[in-house]
């Protein structure tokens, strides 16, 4: 089946088979290798892109919900517009050491930008409950949950500039 | 995955005649379950139908003393809909407590109960506030709709449009979560209205169910103190590698506790 959606600002439009998931698809498909697969069975939080703003595991969902909707990923997540510049949340992963191996951080990137996006003023419960889905086995979860803090509040800041 | 057909039909009756005419295929709604199961080929349907065009079946509705919650409506919407909050605050705390932020994105209250996982979350509230499930065809009463492991008073080619739920006086859930999978080992909803108790538990058995003992006891005193002593039968509980009957049926009576502590404050 044809599917047109919004991939990273662009209109798309892809032939896939149902049983395609879309983790697939932009892995093997588009070349769009950034979304990880760390577990495949909707654990761990690797693969979480934002489907028409919202966070999903793009290992549990099937390629004909894309269809007219707007898709961002990790490849997708930017600074200002034309500034050639890191979104805020990864310039805090960045300066916060909140990655070790790095496998893990796409997938906590989305999630904490969708957490962020959402609720502006995060607590610290607020990000702890918020990361249940997303598994890291490097950092011990410390400095990621410091570094959403810390992204969260420069997204903030950079909404009132 | 095998391959399997897929049809987005854009009216309940379409998607009613879909399931039936084509053999071995199923509803997907927000997939949560579904497709694990069918990557793990655990099924290979021939079909899919997708209720995810079928606007009508999403949203929250305020009947007054009810509220009526769209099936397509996701766990994330309930957790943040300001009636919820209001009216019913332990469901909106319930769907709060579901799988993690990209799970509450996708997955849906219907999808939830039609498939009544026995350790699912929203089964303890349904039952537990003894909502009413409305299908395609008729309205099922929560204590007839449950009927065992993964079992339903669904029939063939039924399709659940909405759940509506009556407004307690007061409500509220306790879950202890299997940490890996947040299900529940055991979830208890209690719900006081002003006829009486219920009292709903997941994850303890192969299906959601009511305790009475509790219920009485609570009608008469709803108070954590009035359920302390209250033991479960351990008959029928399930033991696996997550937890022993014993220890399942002690976590009932500790999460009924928390969750009229939760109720009342």
């Amino acid at each position: 089946m044809q599917i047109s959606f919004t991939l990273n600002g662009r209109p798309t439009t892809v032939d896939v088979e149902p049983a395609t998931l879309v983790a697939e698809l932009l892995r093997e498909q588009l070349n769009l290798t950034g979304t990880h697969i760390g577990c495949d069975t909707s654990q761990c939080g690797a693969c979480v892109v934002h489907l028409d703003g919202l966070p999903v595991k793009s290992c549990t969902l099937l390629a004909p919900a894309l269809d007219g909707a707007t898709l961002l990923t990790i490849e997708g997540l930017q600074g200002a517009p034309g500034s050639n510049q890191m979104h805020p949340m990864q310039e805090a992963f960045r300066e916060h050491h909140g990655l070790q191996c790095g496998f893990c951080t796409p997938g906590m990137l989305m999630t904490a930008v969708a957490l962020a996006t959402e609720k502006p003023d995060l607590t610290e419960a607020d990000v702890r409950h918020g990361l249940e889905g997303n598994i890291c086995r490097c950092t011990g979860y410390q400095n990621i949950v410091v570094s959403v803090m810390a992204g969260a509040a420069a997204m903030n800041a950079a909404k009132g500039e | 995955m095998k391959p399997f057909a897929y049809h987005q039909p854009d009216g309940i009756p379409d998607a009613a005649k879909l399931l039936i005419s084509i053999e071995d295929s199923k509803l997907v709604a927000g997939g949560m379950t579904l497709i694990p199961t069918l990557k793990q080929r655990l099924a290979s349907p021939a079909a899919l139908v997708d209720l995810s065009k079928l606007g009508s079946l999403k949203g929250l509705a305020d009947g007054g003393t009810t509220i009526t919650i769209g099936a397509m409506t996701p766990h994330a919407v309930v957790a943040a809909s300001k009636l919820v909050q209001t009216k019913i605050p332990g469901l909106a705390a319930l769907a709060s407590m579901i799988g993690d932020p990209a799970v509450r994105s996708r997955g849906t209250i219907g999808g939830s109960v039609a498939n009544n996982d026995p350790a699912a979350d929203y089964p303890a509230g349904v039952l537990g506030l003894g909502a009413t499930i409305i299908t395609s065809k008729r309205e099922i009463a929560a204590d007839k709709f449950f009927l065992g492991l993964f079992e339903t008073a669904l029939e063939p080619g039924e399709i659940i449009t909405a759940i509506r739920f009556p407004m307690p006086l007061k409500a509220g859930y306790a879950k202890f979560k299997a940490p890996a999978s947040r299900y529940a080992l055991v979830g208890v909803f209690v719900a006081k209205f002003a006829d009486g108790v219920r009292v709903a538990v997941t994850g303890a058995g192969p299906g959601v169910f009511r305790v009475p003992p509790m219920e009485s006891a609570l009608s008469e005193n709803f108070d954590p103190s009035a359920i302390a002593a209250i033991k479960i039968n351990t008959d029928g509980l399930t033991s696996d590698i997550h937890a022993e009957a014993d220890y399942r049926a002690h976590l009932v009576t500790v999460m009924a506790k928390r969750a009229v502590d939760a109720a009342l404050s």
